[in-house]
């Protein structure tokens, strides 16, 4: 039965999620301030409190599905804060490449580290089929070498080890494109430097260089070593890892402007202002129009999120829906702090509060994982039902 | 629980639609959009559907169903997506009967329900957008004030759907002298005072037979306002307009598919510059656009149509989804004839015809409230 409303063991989870928000927030400002700081592995208040994880537990058929609540969790904890969480789990975007792409050994062996995830390099961002470093096999050792640079790894720096995408040949395009586990320490892979950033300053983001790093043969995630001749089927199964993380993402991002649309409207009506549904455009003025407007751009973005993640809880398809969750996401998420800090102006570019940190942190929501752009790209493809070759 | 899966029943309803709209809707559209006419024969035909008589109480001869907005809306969408003027004409008369049903007083019930349950279509219509520039649902210009036993209406109305069919309107009004609240009046045709002028000639929605009345101190019983005297109060009112709003929204939702699913196998066919315009991302975007904006109002809409439906204040919801829509609706339609070029600026093509339906629609409650 199609409704909204979740149900009083989600709301359970919920509002642990937000108490646990409201401790983040207070050091939000800190370690925006002290981007060199990594926050600790666990905050002194979250002794005190549940963890949430363990209250998915004893969940039933009536309540909503999974998928769909681990987006309206991220939303809730980003609403405290990026990346200040009360506790760090094993949740690197390498953990999400190994669940759905790593052979059973692989996940016994690699599942209790925090993975980080190494794709783009200096020269290759949004067309990941122009990666250029290198996997190569020894047969005499019956090992990878490993030879590139990448940047922009999301947790490069606190990782435990990381998934990296390289080549296997260069002239199969996408199709030499495999990813491998390689563990920190591992001779010949260096953390080259940690990334100054607009926003996600508590979140740190790596370079690395690779110089003939030599990895076991089966640390290649999935274990199939062949190369395609025809289309692009390895590449398809790697960008899978994708179909939750797109809408986790925008997820993600939502929870940040949901924070500056509820101080916004704290502020409006602090001020004075009538911010009611219900009374009619002529009556309003126009800062709580554009609250208003802004709240139902929110509201929008976040259930194409939740559509996303609904589909996959069915075990449908949501590939097309992943892509429409994040480049609407993507969209709304800078289009509302924006104009939340024009409604507020000073208020809105001081760093008194937080509404100008959520401006910056946002802003990334629309490029990683996949820029607008390329989500516009995957989308359009499907509708049209063209290939990567009709539609480039 | 949050979930977007329709029932199965809900599925059996939307392919039905779906078809209709396909076979007997979108076929007639342009022509009765051409002659500002609705045919006799539409009219039977989507009265046979059952979207009113099927989810009126059997005690008045209806069909006793429990009455969902979300399938309202979904069946909305897909009749909408047929043509946006022939799916507001089919559901016109049960605005008027659903209202009748919830907060009418069981004389009126037993008064007005039957007649929507009978072999034949029967029309009655909300009367509700009035002609005035700051037009808004919380500060209606038509006023009732107290008479004796009953009282007197005064206003303007503008855009009542079926208008000149309809044997009853229920007028919305804003009460004077100590009954300040919003109220809503059964007012039969031939009432004294009433003028009942069309069909007016407007941007879009030709074939809706859209009515003007002017409303010179008609006097009507106690019991001609819904529910009886004094009631019902605001927010039973403001109920009603939530539930129009919804409806409305779906409308859009349908009309937005319909661009989209036009827009897309025109662009994989025309050639420029040596292939598909479809191949350029300027074009392919656009087209990602409506198809992300087409779910976003969808959405937003079951949402909407969620809490009618499980009885929790929709006023946030509805203003969202109905504001919303008709933004993206809008864009969407204005796309729509962008991406056909000068065709989409001809009448030969639909797309022309909606994108003047989707201005009027957006203003079929006065001015987006978002």
């Amino acid at each position: 039965m199609i409704d909204f409303e979740p149900t009083p063991n989600d709301r359970k989870i919920l509002d642990q999620v937000r108490q646990e928000a409201l401790v983040a927030r207070t050091y939000a400002r800190h370690y925006d301030e002290n981007e060199h700081e990594f926050p600790p592995d666990e905050l002194p208040q979250a002794k005190d409190f549940p963890n949430v994880f363990a209250l998915f537990a004893g969940r039933g058929k009536d309540d909503t599905g999974m998928g769909l609540m681990s987006m309206l969790v991220s939303a809730g904890q980003t609403w405290g804060d990026y990346s200040v969480r009360m506790r760090r789990g094993r949740g690197g975007l390498g953990n999400a490449a190994l669940r759905a792409a790593g052979t059973p050994e692989q996940q016994k062996k690699w599942s209790h580290l925090t993975l980080a995830m190494a794709i783009t390099e200096p020269g290759c961002g949004s067309d990941p089929s122009m990666v250029q470093t290198s996997a190569v096999l020894d047969p005499a050792t019956d090992e990878w070498v490993l030879n590139g640079e990448k940047i922009f790894v999301t947790t490069g720096c606190r990782a435990e080890g990381v998934v990296v995408w390289a080549t296997l040949d260069k002239s199969a395009g996408r199709a030499g494109i495999k990813s491998f586990l390689v563990e920190k320490g591992t001779p010949g892979f260096v953390v080259a430097h940690k990334e100054k950033k607009l926003g996600i300053r508590a979140d740190d983001t790596a370079a690395y260089v690779f110089r003939d790093c030599r990895i076991p043969r089966g640390n290649l995630l999935g274990g199939d070593e062949s190369i395609p001749k025809q289309g692009s089927g390895g590449f398809r199964g790697v960008m899978k890892t994708f179909n939750m993380t797109r809408p986790a993402v925008a997820a993600i991002g939502l929870g940040i402007s949901q924070a500056a649309l509820d101080f916004t409207r704290e502020q409006l009506e602090q001020a004075g202002l009538s911010l009611e549904y219900g009374s009619g455009l002529h009556g309003l003025s126009g800062a709580a129009q554009k609250l208003l407007r802004l709240e139902a751009l929110q509201e929008a973005a976040m259930l194409t999120v939740l559509r996303a993640a609904w589909l996959s809880d069915q075990g449908q398809p949501n590939n097309t829906e992943s892509s429409i969750a994040k480049a609407k996401g993507g969209a709304a998420v800078r289009e509302i702090t924006q104009g939340c800090i024009e409604i507020l102006g000073p208020l809105g570019v001081s760093r008194d509060f937080l509404l100008e940190k959520w401006f910056r942190d946002v802003r990334i929501t629309d490029i990683y994982e996949g820029t607008g752009q390329i989500q516009r790209l995957i989308i359009a493809r499907d509708v049209l039902g063209y290939s990567s070759s009709e539609l480039r | 629980m949050i979930s977007f899966g329709p029932t199965e029943e809900q599925e059996v309803v939307r392919e039905a639609m779906r078809e209709f709209a396909a076979k007997a809707i979108r076929p007639i559209a342009r022509d009765c959009d051409e002659k500002s006419e609705l045919p006799e024969e539409y009219l039977q035909a989507s009265f046979e559907l059952g979207l009113t008589a099927t989810q009126l109480p059997e005690a008045y001869g209806g069909g006793g169903e429990p009455r969902s907005p979300v399938t309202n809306a979904i069946v909305l969408e897909e009749l909408a997506h047929g043509d946006a003027t022939l799916a507001l004409a089919a559901v016109a008369p049960s605005l008027f009967a659903f209202a009748i049903a919830d907060l009418g007083t069981e004389e009126q019930k037993r008064a007005h329900l039957p007649a929507f349950c009978g072999s034949r279509p029967h029309v009655a219509s909300l009367a509700l957008v009035e002609p005035d520039p700051t037009f808004d649902v919380s500060s209606l210009r038509t006023l009732a004030e107290p008479k004796g036993d009953g009282y007197v209406l005064s206003g303007s109305k503008r855009l009542v759907p079926l208008g000149l069919r309809a044997s009853h309107f229920l007028v919305l009004a804003r009460g004077i002298n100590g009954d300040a609240g919003l109220g809503a009046y059964i007012v039969p045709r031939d009432a004294q005072g009433l003028r009942v002028t069309g069909p007016e000639k407007n941007l879009g929605l030709h074939a809706l037979g859209a009515a003007s009345l002017e409303l010179e101190r008609v006097e009507v019983p106690a019991e001609a306002r819904l529910g009886g005297p004094g009631g019902p109060g605001a927010a039973d009112v403001r109920r009603l307009v939530n539930a129009s709003r919804v409806a409305l929204a779906a409308v859009m939702t349908g009309l937005s598919r319909a661009v989209f699913e036009y827009a897309v196998p025109y662009a994989k066919d025309r050639v420029a510059f040596g292939e598909a315009i479809a191949r350029k991302q300027a074009i392919a975007f656009t087209l990602a656009d409506m198809r992300i904006e087409t779910d976003a109002m969808r959405w937003l809409v079951w949402r909407a149509a969620a809490d009618l439906e499980h009885g929790r204040d929709a006023t946030r919801s509805a203003q969202q989804a109905r504001g919303y829509a008709a933004e993206a609706c809008m864009k969407i339609a204005d796309d729509g004839v962008q991406v056909l070029g000068g065709h989409g600026f001809i009448r030969e093509h639909p797309v022309e015809m909606w994108y003047r339906n989707a201005r009027t629609l957006g203003v079929l409650e006065g001015a987006a409230t978002l």
